[in-house]
């Protein structure tokens, strides 16, 4: 049956979106508690010398530092299975709490840069393969080739100086102005901040989506089936249109799902750089300061963000692909 | 057996004449040193209304490239020359690309020559060039005996059998008059075989001229009546099937004669060596370094097509 085929295969991906949280929430829980950043010294900052030793200990059991890695491990999972992920050292605040607000700016900025970097790298790849071997299919690799080795901090700043600095077009940085109130934010504004950080992900984001389209168009092209569909008088427009679409649009679609990761990552990186107040920013602040909840909520968040853009590519497949469809239908 | 082209005595001009077609293709060899690859070289050919032709030859041989070149849907980096004519009027790029799927259609040879995501009824009618869509599908799916609810499955849910009538059935959307099928048999049970032979030669029954592109020479003399002998991108000989018959003696070419002797209900013997590859074509006579009756002029001088008891043969030598 297939609604049973269908239910396997998803309990079967739970439960191993569940194994992997816990490896990882382990692993990243022993990564932290070896790092050589003292969250109390960094919590303390600039007031080092005011701060005594005694009232240092005081902080640390206050967060429960002084206990062993083990049970702190322990209470910390314990909280977890709660649905409580703790309170954040550097915005005092809980960490779902932080998470929340930073990932609805950060979910902007990735959603505009994915819907814009996947549109603009399917149409680029199709072009490429149509015209496979002219100046157009040259022009379009040596752009894909020399962006997927361009990293994002480098193309940020670069955007940053010409558009932000010398042309003045766009902000320096933030998500919105600074020095109003909350309220007084326009839609406008915010759009305004959101289109260079979006901009860089996108350029850089193109590449994978082109560069896969381009070739599995071209295996298209070269299939027994567009062969055929020309033997029967089909133009190269139908041929791309009946045959060429309904092939590519699937894999660059997945594809696209599963490029989440290198999105998140990539997002880490803009936001740094334009100072964007999201969730990859909070990773870093998190990181420098020896945030341990808000940087292990974000670990397993992020896990969740990533493995979920997989999931949804394989129930794409399973729901478009007829072999996939109906051969479980059948089987 | 009737001579070619003469139906009830009346003679009729061939449906498709091919007549000193070459093929080659460029090739980067090393570097940016371009090379030209020759694959199909003075191949001559010729198609009568209700005849089924086979062309018959080893892989390698460029029968595929021939279908392709008279459908006009050779690679880029092909280079044609030759004439071409269909119907009495020279084939150019332009009349090609009007005749494919309507006057000219194509079997191909397998299951992979559909659209894996693409509803088989749906492909069927994506080649319809005129009236509804819809009616000529249905019509042609009842002629085969395709269910109704056939329409909706994907290519990789047909059985051998349905994948076949569906192939042969695309052929039939437009008015063809001629019909190239590029090996629509290989590796199917033998009944699936005999059935799909069958649709063709009904096909030219009703008036079509059939091209049978196939290494199975049984096949070819049970359903065909005319045989072209390909080797080495050309034909060596073309024989009514009536030729081939008893020890081959009506046979002209000396391939021919090897051929027909190979076979299990014959003598069962393998000609000795292969054949060249294209880029390795001998200068003289294609077949020469194989052949029992060679001299000195074969190696010097390839054979050019000549008429020969009814039928035609490239060689210096046959009588």
């Amino acid at each position: 049956m297939r609604l049973t085929g269908f239910l396997i295969f998803v309990s079967g991906k739970v439960l191993k979106a569940v194994i992997l949280l816990a490896a990882l929430s382990v692993l990243s829980f022993w990564l932290v508690s070896k790092s050589p950043i003292d969250p109390v010294q960094s919590y303390i900052g600039a007031d080092a010398m005011v701060v005594g030793p005694e009232q240092r200990e005081n902080i640390a059991a206050y967060w429960g530092l002084d206990r062993p890695p083990l049970e702190r491990l322990y209470s910390w999972g314990a909280a977890l299975l709660q649905g409580d992920f703790g309170t954040s050292m550097i915005f005092r605040r809980p960490v779902l709490t932080v998470i929340g607000e930073r990932f609805m700016a950060s979910l902007m900025l990735m959603g505009l840069a994915w819907i814009i970097s996947g549109l603009l790298g399917f149409w680029l790849g199709i072009t490429a393969a149509m015209k496979q071997g002219s100046w157009l299919d040259r022009l379009i690799k040596t752009y894909c080739f020399t962006l997927a080795s361009t990293p994002t901090f480098w193309l940020g700043l670069l955007l940053l100086i010409v558009f932000a600095v010398w042309l003045g077009w766009f902000p320096i940085g933030l998500a919105v102005p600074a020095g109003g109130l909350a309220e007084e934010v326009t839609l406008a504004e915010r759009l305004r901040h959101l289109i260079l950080p979006a901009l860089t992900l996108s350029i850089l984001g193109v590449a994978n989506v082109a560069l896969h389209t381009r070739q599995k168009l071209i295996d298209v092209l070269n299939s027994e089936y567009v062969l055929l569909a020309r033997a029967r008088g089909a133009t190269e427009r139908e041929v791309l249109f009946r045959h060429g679409l309904r092939n590519i649009a699937l894999p660059a679609v997945t594809l696209q799902f599963a490029s989440l990761s290198e999105l998140f990552g990539g997002s880490v990186l803009a936001e740094q750089v334009f100072s964007y107040p999201g969730l990859g920013q909070a990773t870093v602040q998190a990181g420098l300061r020896g945030d341990v909840p808000l940087l292990l909520g974000i670990v397993i968040f992020s896990a969740m963000f990533v493995f979920s853009g997989n999931l949804i590519a394989d129930i794409i497949y399973r729901l478009v692909d007829p072999r996939i469809r109906q051969g479980e239908a059948s089987g | 057996m009737s001579m070619p082209g003469e139906v009830s005595g009346v003679k009729t001009e061939p449906m498709l004449s091919v007549r000193e077609l070459s093929v080659s293709f460029i090739q980067y060899a090393r570097g940016l040193k371009q090379q030209l690859l020759e694959v199909i070289n003075g191949l001559s050919i010729e198609l009568y209304p209700g005849e089924v032709v086979a062309v018959v030859g080893s892989s390698g041989s460029g029968k595929s490239l021939l279908a392709h070149a008279v459908l006009g849907i050779l690679p880029g980096n092909a280079i044609v020359s030759g004439d071409m004519q269909f119907g009495g009027e020279i084939l150019t790029s332009k009349r090609q690309s009007t005749l494919r799927g309507t006057e000219i259609a194509f079997v191909p040879q397998s299951v992979n020559y559909l659209d894996p995501l693409m509803k088989v009824g749906a492909q069927v009618k994506a080649a319809v060039k005129q009236g509804s869509k819809r009616e000529v599908q249905q019509k042609i799916f009842k002629r085969y005996h395709l269910d109704k609810n056939v329409e909706n499955l994907y290519p990789f849910q047909l059985s051998g059998g349905m994948a076949r009538r569906i192939l042969v059935a695309g052929a039939l959307v437009g008015n063809a008059r001629l019909v190239i099928a590029d090996e629509p048999t290989p590796g199917l049970h033998p009944a699936v075989v005999k059935e799909t032979l069958h649709h063709l030669r009904e096909l030219s029954d009703e008036g079509r001229a059939v091209m049978l592109i196939t290494h199975d020479i049984k096949a070819a003399l049970e359903y065909a009546d005319r045989i072209a002998v390909f080797y080495a991108g050309t034909t060596l000989e073309t024989a009514n099937v009536a030729d081939f018959s008893g020890d081959g003696s009506d046979l002209r070419h000396p391939y021919s004669k090897a051929l027909w002797k190979a076979l299990p209900q014959n003598d069962f013997v393998s000609l000795p060596g292969f054949q060249p590859a294209s880029g390795e074509l001998p200068q003289g006579c294609l077949f020469a370094p194989r052949c029992h009756m060679f001299k000195d002029l074969c190696k010097e001088k390839r054979p050019k097509e000549r008429s020969l008891r009814g039928g035609k043969v490239r060689c210096h030598y046959a009588t």
